[in-house]
């Protein structure tokens, strides 16, 4: 096909993903890196490459939003930054090493997973009545906003959060995805913020995370800006319309939707991937 | 010892301010590196729009475009890819630029492990974008 049509494609399916990936939360980029291996037959590390750049894009805008509500955390966000950014690089130097069938089975089983979880939310009873001492030292108690005024919480599980958030660096760089789903299980389960504390946090992050990973694909040449244009100015345009039809569309018969996607995506990954391990090309 | 949420008012800045001037931030980081991308994406269709697209092979990108450098100087030839690759520095760049300001924010407050912290971040970022080959060269150490 030529270079226009295919461009068009990839921007109306690029729109999908991202009007998807704002409808349910989860995220365009996991769906994205899918659609373009699969169905456009790209390699997976110009996809993933795209995938990121979108995944700043979407995430910047959304944070905007958040930040001036006033659940995010900015102390937790840039301490486990440190984390997210590390883990970030790792990804990349990681992706030098690995083969491609084998990212496309990882892939699929990061999917697999992230869809479990979705579907498992945490004890809403289990809030800590204080903070650890690791916490206090490093002053990440906040407030969120309240009827009456600020109502402060507590935060634990510093180091566990740490960890968790390293492998949502990794996997960000690795895959091509924002992450965000490992960042709120380590700051909604290990640090045991309140969820909304911890969507905007980790929202916040991501684009740093995604900003490192893209940065180390850049400099290897996996970013190629005629795929990444069409990728990013599609999902932008697609989330920002996602953003303004959420209130409208009914959420959880469209994760019921998007799981089902998502579950099927992933076992084309897997067979895509356990098909290049037989067939190195 | 609680240490106030660097979105607090200092001196004439208030909370609201504050966080108005980094949702600005980013929000403008986005747009104008989409308006970079999406000049640079008609001016790549008006050259290339009727070329046969072929993503199958990875074969890498010119190594011009993989860094600053390179991609400047392939703007000042007008290259399409230069332009698009340039609104996605752009983009890189936004994050980037919220944390610097959240540094600042830190110093405004005098909170010095903060200010490390956010410059460590920093740091690990410049590291990524600014010098790549040494985690090649990293990789193929480790590799032997």
């Amino acid at each position: 096909m030529t270079t226009l049509a295919f461009t068009l494609a990839v921007a109306a399916m690029s729109f999908g993903a991202g009007l998807l990936g704002a409808l349910t939360g989860l995220g365009g980029g996991v769906v994205l890196v899918p659609m373009l291996t699969l169905l456009f037959q790209v390699d997976i590390r110009y996809a993933i490459g795209a995938s990121l750049v979108s995944v700043i894009a979407t995430s910047s805008g959304a944070a905007a939003a958040y930040v001036e509500e006033g659940y995010t955390n900015i102390r937790i966000g840039i301490f486990l930054e440190v984390a997210t950014t590390i883990g970030a690089v790792a990804g990349g130097i990681v992706a030098t090493w690995m083969s491609t069938p084998v990212i496309a089975v990882l892939f699929g089983v990061m999917l697999i997973v992230s869809a479990w979880f979705t579907r498992h939310p945490r004890d809403p009873w289990l809030i800590p009545t204080r903070s650890s001492p690791l916490a206090l030292r490093l002053g990440l108690e906040g407030t969120q906003p309240g009827p009456n005024g600020p109502r402060p919480y507590f935060v634990r599980g510093v180091p566990a959060g740490f960890a968790l958030m390293m492998l949502a660096g990794l996997l960000s760089s690795l895959l091509g995805i924002g992450s965000g789903a490992v960042k709120v299980l380590a700051l909604d389960r290990m640090m045991q913020l309140p969820f909304k504390v911890s969507t905007t946090t980790s929202n916040f992050m991501i684009g740093v995370t995604a900003a490192t990973g893209a940065g180390v694909y850049l400099s290897r040449g996996y970013i190629d800006p005629a795929l990444a244009m069409p990728v990013m100015l599609g999902v932008l345009a697609g989330s920002m319309l996602g953003a303004r039809l959420l209130l409208r569309v009914r959420a959880p018969l469209l994760r019921k939707v998007f799981a089902v996607v998502i579950l099927l995506l992933a076992i084309e990954m897997i067979a895509k991937g356990l098909g290049g391990l037989h067939d190195p090309t | 010892m609680t240490r106030p949420d660097p979105t607090v008012p200092v001196g004439r800045w208030s909370q609201g301010r504050v966080q108005h001037v980094i949702a600005t931030m980013l929000r403008a980081g986005v747009f104008l590196s989409a308006g970079v991308v999406a000049i640079g994406g008609i001016v790549y269709l008006l050259g290339h729009g009727g070329d046969v697209a072929d993503y199958r092979r990875f074969h890498g990108e010119p190594e011009r475009l993989r860094h600053l450098a390179g991609v400047l100087a392939d703007l000042r030839e007008g290259h399409a890819r230069g332009i698009i690759q340039l609104g996605l520095l752009l983009l890189i760049a936004t994050p980037v630029m919220r944390v610097a300001f959240t540094a600042w924010l830190f110093v405004r407050q005098r909170d010095r492990l903060y200010v490390a912290i956010t410059l460590l971040v920093l740091a690990i970022l410049a590291l990524s974008l600014l010098a790549p080959d040494w985690e090649t060269g990293l990789a193929a150490h480790l590799r032997g």
